[in-house]
C-alpha cells in the first residue's frame, strides 16, 4: 500500500481523498466532483485501506455505517415484533406447554407461531443478544476507524489551502477587492469577535470554531459502550441481586438476598382516595371509576445482625423504622427494598368458645394466633383447652391423619382437647372450618366465634452495583450528543491567490444557515467577495450579485 | 519494508484480538444465566447459630472435625416426614461415630414443630429457623434438602429429595471422620 | 369560578389563538414573494405574537390545573396529549425565532390543533394519582420526553412542507400516493373528533355486559352506536342498537367500533374535501408550501432532530430508567411503552447516521422525519390503547 504524494509535497495515507495539508483533491472521485465530500475531512478511513485477510474483512464489515444502520434497523424491528403480544414474563404460566396453550388460546394461529418462533421471549433470545453484541461491535470498530484519521487530518490541516480545494467547497466566492491587506486584517479582527480561532499564513486566513463538536459522536459512542459494559457486569454474581419475598404482618423475616439483615412487617396499608378529602377536584373522576388507590404502604423495622454474631442467632440490633411506599424504597447498604405487591386478608387469629352442648353455655373463649399457637389455653374456672394438632392448610385425611398441604393458614384445622371440671380427663374434638369431628359423643364443643385477618406485603429486594456505571454511560452519552449536536464545527478560509484574487470558502458539518449568517455579518463590515451556496439553488438571485438586503 | 511488515502484523494481531474479545463477551452474555451464587458441592458450609426446641444454641462450627448431616424440612412436606424415622433410627449410632444429624425446620410455628416431634417420637435436635435466615443462607428451594458437610467443613453433597434409610446410612458414613 | 374551570377556559383561549395565528401565517405567505421576504411582512409577526399568547394561556392551563390537582397534569391521555400539543407549539416558536419561516407555522399549528382536539376526546376529569405516579419524576420524566418529542415532531412538519412543495402532484407516483396518505390520516383524526363530538353532544350511551379474555364478566359503555359487540355481550341499555357482529374476546369491540366510526367519518370528510377541491389535498396545500425554501426546510428538519434527539434521550430513556428504578425496582423491563421509546430512539439514531454518513438529505430525509413522527404518535396512541402494559393508565 503506497502513500499518495500530493503536489504540495505531503505524503498522505493510501485511500486519502483530500490532501491532509493543502486540501487538493487526490482521488479521481474528488477531482471530478463539484463539491467535495468533506466527511472525515476526506481522510482515509482505516477500514478502506486493507482488504487482505479474513480478519480485515470482518473488521471492514463492522466498520461500515451502512451495516451499522442495518443492525440498528434489525434491533428496531425485533423490538417492535416483541411488543405485538405480551412477552413471556407478563404471561401467567410456568411450563412451555402452558405458554403454548396461552398464546394459542388468546391469539390463535398467529399466537402459535409467535410462540414457536420464540418471539414470546424475544429480548432473552440468543439472536437478540447477538444483535446487540453486533451493534456494540459496530459502534466500537466504526468509531476507532474514524476518530484516528479525523484527528490526524484536523491536526495537520494548513491555513493555506489549494484553490482546487476552495473551489470545491459548498460555500465559495471569489473576486477582486481593493486593499486586500487591510480587508484581511479587518476580517481577522471581526472573526475573532465572532469567537473564531484565527490562524494566518502569508495572505491566507483560516478561522475555525467549535472543533470539539467533531468529537461528539465518539464521546457518545463511548457512553454507549460504558452502558453496555454495565449491563454485562450484571451477569456476574455479586453485582446484581434481584429477589422477591412475601412477608406477613407481624412477621419477622430474613431479607432474601441481603445476608445479615432482617425485616419486621409492622403493618400493610392499602388506602383509597376518599371523596371527603378532595370532593371538588377529584369528585367527578371518583364517581366515574369508583375507587382509586392512594397508597400501598408497608411499615417495617429493619434489623441487622450484630457484629460478630452468626446468621440465625437472633442477636439483632435495630437499624431503623421505615414506611416503604411505591416510589420510596427502603435503602440500606446498597440494597433497595420496594413495595411491589400485596395480598389481603389471610387468617391471622381465630377465636373459639368452649361450649357445653346441653346448655349452650360458654365456659370461656380463647384466641389462637395462627402464626404462633399455644399448647394450652387456660379459660379459668378449671376449664382449659389443649392443642393436640394444628393443620394450617387442612386438605382432608391422609394415611389416617389430617393432612396440611402447606404451612399457610388457608384452611386451618385443629385437634383440641377440652378439659373441664366435669370431664377432667378431657374430650377430644377435631375442629375445621364448618366441620367438627368427634371420636365419641362429647358433652362439650368448641364453637368458632370470630377471626381476624392480616395482610401480606410483596417486596422486591434489589442491589445493583452497576447502576453507577450505567448512569455514567448515560451521562457520557448525553455529553457526547450535546457537544456534537448543539455545536457545529465551522471553518472559513480566506486567501489571496497568485493573481491577487481573493478566494473565500466556508464549511460547517451542520447548520449552514447560521454559518451563512456569520459570513453575511462578516461581509457587512469587511470588503470581501460575494459567495454562493451551491446546494441552495433557490437562494434569491440578488444575493449572488452581492445584495445584502436579505440576510441583514 | 521491515517496519511496514511489522505494522501489518501488529494490525492483524490487534484486530484479531479485539474481535475475539468481543465475540467471547457475546458468547458469555448469551450463556450466562445464574446471577445468584448458589452453594454447591465443594464450597465451605457457611456457619450459623440456631436454637433447638429446648432453647439450646447450636453452631455449625461446634461440630468442627466431625461430620454434619444438615437436613432442612417442613411439617407439611410428605417426603420430609417419611425420612424422619429413618434418621431417628440411626442418629444415636452415628453420633458416637462423630457424625451429627441436625434438622432445621424452616420457620413454622414452634408449637406445630413440637406437636410433630412428639407425634413421631423424635429425639434428635430440631433447630428452629424462625426468621428463615439459615434457609436463605443455604438457598433452600425444594424440601427436603440435605447438605452433607465433612469434618473439614466442606459441603460434599447436596440432596434435593427424600432418602431411603439405606441412603441415609451411606451418606452418613461418607462424612464420618477417619 | 374554580381553578379547574379557569384551567379549561385558558385551554380554550389558546386553542382559538392557534386557529387565528394559523390564518396570519397564511396571510404572511400570501403577502410575501418568498420565504425570505416574510420578516418585512407584519402578518408573520402578528402570527407569532398570537401564537405566543396562545402558548402562554396554554401554560396557564397547565399551571392552574397543576395547582388545582396538586400534581403535574401529565398523568392521563388527555393531560399528556394536551401537553404534547403545548410543547409542539413551544418548539415551533423556538424554531420560528431561529429561522422565521411562516410556512412552518402554517403546517405546525394545524397539527397542534388536531392534536389538542384529539386530546379533548379523552376523559378530562382531574384524576388523583395512583401510587406508581406519585413522584417528582412524573413531571421531570414526562415533560422532558414531551419536549423532546415535540421538537422531533417539528422536523416532521418541516419534512411535510418540503414534501408538499417538492413532490410533483401532476404525475402519478409512489411519493404522491404516500403524501396524500399522510393528508388522509390527518383527516381521519378529524373524523374521530367529529364523531366523538357529535355523539357526545347527542349524549349517546349504550351499556353492555360481556365476558372478557380472562373469562370474567365485565361491563363496558359505548359512546357511539355499537357496530361490533364484545364477546358474549348483553345489552343493558334498552333501545340500544344491536351490534352487527359479536367479536372474540381478544378484540376490544368497543374500540374497534370507535375506530370504524372515525374512519368512516374521516373517509366521508375526505371525499367531500376532494369533491370540493377537485384535486388531491396535498395539491391544495402545495401553493402554500411553494414559497418555502427547500434547503431551509431541510435544514430545519435536520436541526430539530439534532436539538430534539438529546432531549428525547434524556427524558424518554435516562430519566425514564431512573424513575423506573425507583418505582418498579428495575430500570428497564421491556414494557411496550419502554420498547417503543427505544424504537423511536433507534429510529432517529438511524436517521442521523443515514444523513451524516450516507448523505440522505432532501426528500429521503423528509420522509424519514415523517415516519419518525408516525412512530412517536404510534407510541402515544396505539401503545396505550391497543397494547396493554404498565403505562396504560389512560
Amino acid at each position: 500500500m503506497s502513500k499518495i504524494s500530493c503536489q504540495c509535497g505531503h505524503e498522505n495515507p493510501y485511500g486519502t481523498e483530500l490532501c491532509e495539508q493543502c486540501g487538493r483533491p487526490l482521488s479521481k472521485k474528488a477531482k471530478e466532483s463539484d463539491i467535495v465530500d468533506m466527511r472525515y475531512e476526506g481522510a482515509s478511513r482505516r477500514s478502506q485501506t486493507y482488504k487482505s485477510s479474513i480478519i480485515d474483512k470482518i473488521w471492514n464489515f463492522f466498520s461500515s455505517v451502512k451495516i451499522g444502520v442495518g443492525i440498528i434497523v434489525a434491533v428496531l424491528l425485533a423490538s417492535a415484533i416483541g411488543t405485538i403480544f405480551p412477552q413471556k414474563f407478563y404471561v401467567p404460566a410456568t411450563t412451555d406447554a402452558e405458554y403454548a396453550e396461552y398464546y394459542e388460546r388468546l391469539y390463535g394461529v398467529v399466537g402459535k407461531f409467535y410462540f414457536e418462533l420464540g418471539f414470546y421471549d424475544m429480548y432473552n433470545s440468543w439472536w437478540f443478544k447477538v444483535l446487540i453484541g453486533m451493534l456494540a461491535t459496530s459502534i466500537i470498530i466504526a468509531s476507532i476507524d474514524r476518530v484516528v484519521p479525523l484527528y490526524k487530518s484536523l491536526k495537520k490541516q494548513r491555513t493555506r489551502r489549494h484553490p482546487s480545494f476552495m473551489k470545491r467547497q459548498r460555500i465559495y466566492g471569489e473576486g477582486a477587492i481593493e486593499n486586500t491587506a487591510e480587508s484581511f486584517a479587518k476580517a481577522e479582527e471581526e472573526l475573532k469577535k465572532m469567537r473564531y480561532n484565527v490562524k494566518t499564513e502569508n495572505g491566507a486566513i483560516l478561522a475555525e470554531k467549535h472543533r470539539f463538536s467533531r468529537w461528539g459522536p465518539y464521546v457518545n459512542h463511548t457512553g454507549l459502550i460504558i452502558f453496555f459494559v454495565g449491563v454485562l457486569l450484571r451477569g456476574i454474581p455479586g453485582f446484581y441481586v434481584d429477589e422477591a419475598m412475601w412477608i406477613r404482618e407481624g412477621e419477622t423475616r430474613n431479607i432474601v438476598g441481603a445476608p445479615g439483615y432482617v425485616l419486621e412487617n409492622k403493618g400493610f396499608t392499602l388506602e383509597n382516595y376518599t371523596k371527603e378529602e378532595a370532593e371538588e377536584v377529584f369528585g367527578a373522576a371518583l364517581d366515574k371509576v369508583g375507587s382509586i388507590v392512594k397508597t400501598y404502604k408497608t411499615d417495617v423495622t429493619l434489623y441487622k445482625e450484630k457484629e460478630g454474631s452468626l446468621p440465625g442467632s437472633d442477636n439483632l440490633e435495630k437499624v431503623e423504622d421505615y414506611a416503604i411506599v411505591v416510589n420510596k424504597p427502603l435503602k440500606f447498604n446498597g440494597y433497595n427494598v420496594f413495595q411491589m405487591d400485596y395480598k389481603l386478608d389471610e387468617l391471622k387469629t381465630m377465636t373459639f368458645h368452649l361450649v357445653e352442648k346441653s346448655s349452650e353455655a360458654s365456659l370461656g373463649e380463647f384466641t389462637v394466633d395462627l402464626s404462633n399457637p399455644e399448647k394450652e389455653y387456660d379459660l379459668g374456672n378449671g376449664a382449659s383447652v389443649n392443642m393436640l394438632g394444628f393443620y394450617p392448610d387442612y386438605d382432608g385425611i391422609k394415611d389416617g391423619e389430617p393432612y396440611s398441604k402447606s404451612p399457610v393458614p388457608n384452611n386451618p384445622a385443629f385437634i383440641f382437647q377440652m378439659n373441664t371440671p366435669e370431664k377432667p380427663t378431657g374430650e377430644k374434638s377435631f375442629v375445621a372450618i364448618r366441620q367438627t369431628l368427634e371420636v365419641e359423643q362429647n358433652d362439650y364443643a368448641i364453637k368458632f366465634a370470630a377471626a381476624e385477618t392480616r395482610n401480606i406485603s410483596g417486596l422486591t429486594i434489589r442491589k445493583d452495583k452497576t447502576l453507577y456505571i450505567l448512569l455514567l454511560g448515560g451521562l457520557v452519552f448525553m455529553i457526547g450528543v450535546i457537544q456534537g449536536m448543539y455545536w457545529q464545527h465551522r471553518r472559513i478560509w480566506i486567501q489571496e491567490d497568485a493573481d491577487g484574487h481573493v478566494l473565500i470558502a466556508a464549511h460547517t458539518n451542520k447548520n449552514w444557515f447560521s454559518l451563512r449568517k456569520e459570513l453575511d455579518k462578516l461581509r457587512q463590515s469587511t470588503a470581501l467577495p460575494a459567495y454562493i451556496d451551491r446546494q441552495d439553488p433557490e437562494l434569491d438571485k440578488p444575493e449572488q450579485e452581492g445584495d445584502e438586503e436579505i440576510w441583514t | 519494508m521491515v517496519r511496514k511488515k511489522n505494522k501489518k502484523t501488529i494490525r492483524l494481531i490487534s484486530r484479531t484480538a479485539l474481535l475475539l474479545i468481543l465475540a467471547a463477551i457475546i458468547v458469555y452474555a448469551i450463556t450466562s444465566k445464574d446471577k445468584v451464587k448458589v452453594l454447591a458441592e465443594g464450597d465451605k458450609a457457611p456457619d450459623f447459630e440456631l436454637v433447638d426446641l429446648e432453647g439450646n444454641a447450636h453452631r455449625l462450627s461446634d461440630y468442627k472435625g466431625q461430620g454434619v448431616f444438615l437436613n432442612f424440612w417442613g411439617t407439611w412436606c410428605p417426603p420430609c416426614k417419611k425420612e424422619m424415622p429413618y434418621m431417628e433410627d440411626v442418629y444415636k449410632d452415628f453420633e458416637a461415630k462423630g457424625v451429627h444429624i441436625l434438622t432445621v425446620n424452616v420457620g413454622e410455628p414452634k408449637v406445630k414443630v413440637e406437636l410433630f416431634r412428639d407425634d413421631m417420637n423424635l429425639t434428635f435436635p430440631m433447630l428452629w429457623d424462625k426468621n428463615k435466615t439459615v434457609m436463605d443462607l443455604y438457598n433452600i428451594k425444594p424440601l427436603p434438602t440435605t447438605f452433607l458437610i465433612n469434618p473439614e467443613g466442606k459441603i460434599t453433597k447436596v440432596i434435593k429429595q427424600g432418602m431411603t434409610e439405606q441412603q441415609i446410612v451411606e451418606y452418613l458414613e461418607s462424612i464420618q471422620p477417619k | 369560578m374554580d381553578l379547574v374551570t379557569i384551567s379549561s377556559n385558558l385551554l380554550l383561549v389558546s386553542f382559538v389563538a392557534y386557529l387565528v395565528a394559523t390564518l396570519f401565517f397564511g396571510g404572511a405567505i400570501k403577502k410575501s414573494k418568498s420565504e425570505k421576504a416574510y420578516h418585512n411582512s407584519k402578518w408573520g409577526t402578528i402570527g407569532l405574537v398570537i401564537t405566543i399568547i396562545g402558548f402562554l394561556t396554554h401554560v396557564g392551563y397547565f399551571a392552574t390545573r397543576w395547582i388545582a390537582s396538586g400534581h403535574a397534569p401529565l398523568s392521563n391521555m388527555f393531560e399528556f396529549t394536551t401537553a404534547f400539543g403545548m410543547m409542539l407549539v413551544g418548539a415551533f416558536i423556538l424554531l420560528y425565532i431561529m429561522y422565521r419561516t411562516p410556512s412552518l407555522g402554517l403546517f405546525a399549528l394545524p397539527i397542534a390543533i388536531i392534536i389538542i382536539s384529539y386530546a379533548t376526546m379523552f376523559p378530562r376529569e382531574v384524576t388523583p394519582l395512583i401510587p406508581a405516579l406519585q413522584s417528582k419524576w412524573l413531571f421531570i420524566h414526562v415533560i422532558t420526553t414531551v419536549i423532546g418529542e415535540s421538537i422531533l415532531a417539528i422536523s416532521a412538519v418541516a419534512g411535510l412542507v418540503f414534501l408538499v412543495k417538492n413532490i410533483d402532484m401532476t404525475k402519478k407516483s409512489k411519493q404522491r400516493f404516500w403524501i396524500e396518505a399522510v393528508m388522509f390520516t390527518l383527516v381521519l383524526v378529524l373524523g374521530f373528533v367529529v364523531t366523538s363530538t357529535t355523539f357526545k353532544v347527542l349524549g349517546y350511551e349504550a351499556e353492555f355486559t360481556y365476558i372478557d379474555k380472562n373469562e370474567a364478566p365485565a361491563e363496558i359503555t359505548y359512546h357511539v352506536p355499537p357496530l361490533f359487540g364484545m364477546n358474549e355481550y348483553e345489552a343493558m341499555t334498552p333501545g340500544a342498537m344491536t351490534p352487527w357482529v359479536e367479536l372474540p374476546p381478544i378484540i376490544n369491540a368497543q374500540r374497534l367500533t370507535s375506530l370504524t366510526w372515525s374512519v368512516a367519518a374521516g373517509a366521508v370528510l375526505y371525499l367531500l374535501l376532494r369533491l370540493i377541491a377537485r384535486k388531491p389535498l396535498a395539491a391544495v396545500f402545495q401553493p402554500l408550501a411553494k414559497k418555502a425554501n427547500s434547503q431551509l426546510m431541510d435544514e430545519i428538519g435536520y436541526r430539530s432532530v439534532l436539538i430534539g434527539f438529546p432531549v428525547f434521550t434524556l427524558g424518554a430513556l435516562i430519566f425514564a430508567m431512573i424513575w423506573a428504578h425507583e418505582a418498579w425496582s428495575r430500570f428497564w423491563g421491556w414494557d411496550p411503552k419502554e420498547v417503543w421509546a427505544l424504537i423511536t430512539w433507534l429510529f432517529y439514531a438511524a436517521f442521523l447516521h443515514l444523513r451524516l454518513s450516507r448523505g440522505w438529505e432532501g426528500q429521503k430525509s423528509a420522509w424519514l422525519a415523517v415516519i419518525g413522527f408516525v412512530i412517536i404518535m404510534f407510541n402515544l396512541i396505539a401503545v396505550n390503547l391497543i397494547i396493554a402494559g404498565l403505562h396504560s393508565y389512560a
